[in-house]
């Protein structure tokens, strides 16, 4: 257990380490810095003087090191395009996609687990195949399509919801929030319908197969030999010992918000850290660029290593089963 | 070479002649998504034969008919079926050629994946060990990723890294590359599982002892008896890999609006959206659409066929 979690720590690291070099190494496209820095009469040893002063002249690795000691430190720079610390615009862009992305994983666990339960329950019925062909055209779209279908009609058609932006934001010490107005709400309706439709389909596919699965095991029937009624059989049980690879799934799903909020963000032009980041690369904004990169890798090493603890503190076979079965998993 | 020459037509007369051929033939979903697909792919491959104008060619492209709307609405003319963009192009056409660049960096991308996919997973099935642990604990990092965060991470940090003026010349090709190193993953998992246990076949063991060269049982003998799997994921990959086009062309970070892709398209014609001229955005995305969902429920026909087991 312990030499696992270690493993997995060592991989996480890594895994860091390599982001931040490619981060790092996006600053060595841009040319030489020193003459975006001096004039062009500046003299040769004016120039390595400056050089000098900024450390440009110590060997790549120790720049690097430096990089990321400034870079644990939450310190990126300037934004090439908006000449501000890229840290502060994070923070600043950080509540937009996290609110965004938290009512996108609620809407999908709140509307997915029914829908799933549902299906798996009465596999027949009518509204089970509407279910299930609604899911695979939830699948198959491309999240940008669906953002778009819904402002053709909801925003341009109808004119019920606001097409882009976050309406009105409260602000709340340096935390931004639009849960607090009427207009932030609607507002925030269609991106998170939007980005949670994928999550949504996935949630319901996944609890109906673990739903079908368990309501097979002989553990269900003699639940019914005993009397029980309808209503615990089915979530006392079933829906109990689906909740497992439901939660690890949903933990996992997470990081995939965080990475299509890139996209719904761009369609409904929401404040957040994606669109900042696709404008980051529209305009070679590599300060930006770069802290993004990182802080998106640390959200993924940080959620996928809670995830992996969880499960091994969930399901003690793992605890078990990890050494004999060292190796693949 | 001469046993290559033997197996292959073997491996695909018993695709084409056998149960797949008969499935086929009993499954209506996979009949009209057949003909959806073909639709859509011959539209495109013979773009230059089909398409009733030229949306790249400036002489014919008028700015007077900008913004037309379709045949059948007021104010359309039966010249531009589905209505024109702002700058006069004939949509059904641009969507012609749209697709044909989509279809392009999606089939490329693939052929990409499944290559590098298919080496990783042989070379790390087959030699073990190091190679192997260094391969697929890539992988396993590589997965915790969504594909499609990765394909536009590489993307953007390419994008930033080439030059401007070679950038769009050779956009199609950073795609290509960035959706593929994106898709690898599945392809090497599932190659290696099928070599680790084609090796101790008894057929391995016999070339072996009569001294074949180790990279030709590879290729020749395990290579052929691990495609089936390969087949099926590809057909299911070729939807994601056209729907991770679609979406860095719509963000702005694919191909460039001098050769529009389908995502491309839709990005421009977003646009218009407000001012009401829907044809612009909507054609193009429905055509997506109809190609992702027809070209999804293919790779699941052919997955239940090939898997009988899995149904």
């Amino acid at each position: 257990m312990l030499v696992h979690i270690a493993q997995r720590l060592v991989q996480s690291i890594i895994v860091m380490l390599v982001v931040a070099l490619v981060a790092f190494a996006l600053f060595q496209f841009v040319g030489d810095p020193i003459n975006a820095l001096v004039g062009q009469d500046t003299s040769q040893a004016a120039r390595e003087a400056l050089r000098h002063s900024l450390g440009l002249d110590s060997p790549i690795p120790l720049q690097f090191l430096r990089w990321v000691g400034r870079a644990v430190q939450g310190e990126f720079g300037l934004s090439y395009q908006l000449a501000r610390p890229v840290g502060q615009l994070i923070l600043e862009k950080m509540p937009a996609t996290l609110e965004l992305s938290f009512t996108a994983a609620l809407l999908a666990l709140a509307i997915g687990v029914p829908m799933g339960v549902y299906t798996g329950l009465r596999r027949e019925s009518w509204l089970s195949r509407v279910f299930l062909a609604g899911s695979l055209v939830g699948v198959s779209l491309p999240t940008f399509l669906i953002g778009i279908l819904l402002i053709l009609v909801f925003a341009v058609w109808l004119r019920w919801l606001p097409s882009f932006g976050r309406g009105g934001v409260v602000q709340l010490g340096w935390w931004s929030t639009g849960f607090l107005t009427l207009d932030g709400w609607r507002s925030l309706l269609m991106p998170a319908i939007t980005l949670a439709l994928y999550q949504l389909t996935l949630t319901m596919r996944l609890v109906r197969a673990e739903m079908l699965e368990v309501m097979r095991t002989d553990y269900i029937k003699f639940a019914r030999a005993r009397g029980l009624t309808d209503r615990a059989v089915n979530f006392g049980h079933a829906l109990r010992n689906t909740l497992v690879p439901v939660v690890t799934v949903v933990g996992l799903q997470l990081g995939q918000l965080i990475a299509f909020a890139i996209i719904t963000e761009t369609v409904f032009q929401w404040p957040g850290m994606g669109l900042m980041f696709i404008q980051a690369v529209a305009f070679a904004d590599i300060p930006v660029m770069s802290a993004y990169l990182v802080l998106v890798a640390f959200f993924f090493v940080v959620i996928n290593l809670a995830v992996d603890l969880l499960y091994y503190l969930i399901d003690p076979r793992l605890r078990l089963g990890a050494e004999a079965a060292s190796g693949r998993g | 070479m001469a046993d290559r020459a033997v197996s292959h037509p073997g491996f695909w007369r018993r695709l084409f002649d056998g149960d797949l051929a008969w499935s086929f033939r009993h499954s209506p979903v996979a009949m009209v998504s057949a003909l959806v697909a073909a639709a859509i792919i011959l539209g495109a491959v013979f773009a230059g034969l089909v398409a009733p104008h030229n949306p790249f060619d400036l002489s014919t492209v008028s700015l007077l008919d900008a913004l037309d709307p379709p045949s059948w609405m007021e104010g359309g003319t039966a010249d531009f079926l589905l209505g024109t963009d702002s700058q006069g192009r004939d949509m059904l056409s641009a969507i012609l050629f749209g697709s044909r660049i989509s279809l392009l960096v999606g089939a490329l991308s693939v052929v990409f994946a499944v290559t590098l996919g298919v080496a990783a997973g042989l070379l790390a099935g087959w030699l073990g060990g190091a190679v192997d642990a260094v391969i697929m604990r890539l992988a396993d990092v590589q997965l915790s990723f969504p594909a499609i965060l990765v394909a536009l991470l590489i993307d953007g940090v390419a994008r930033t890294a080439l030059p401007h003026d070679v950038q769009d010349r050779i956009a199609v090709w950073v795609l290509v590359i960035s959706i593929g190193l994106s898709g690898w993953v599945q392809f090497a998992r599932t190659v290696r599982g099928s070599v680790l246990v084609e090796r101790n076949k008894e057929y391995v063991q016999a070339a072996r002892i009569i001294g074949v060269a180790p990279a030709r049982i590879l290729v020749g003998h395990v290579l052929p008896n691990v495609l089936t799997p390969v087949l099926v994921i590809a057909t299911i990959y070729l939807a994601n890999a056209i729907i991770t086009e679609a979406t860095l062309s719509f963000l702005g970070v694919g191909v460039p609006p001098t050769q529009p892709s389908l995502g491309t398209l839709i990005r421009v014609g977003n646009s218009f959206l407000f001012s009401g001229e829907w044809w612009i955005t909507l054609f193009p995305a429905a055509t997506l659409a109809a190609l992702i969902l027809s070209v999804n429920l293919l790779g699941d026909w052919v997955r239940d066929a090939l898997n009988p087991r899995l149904n």
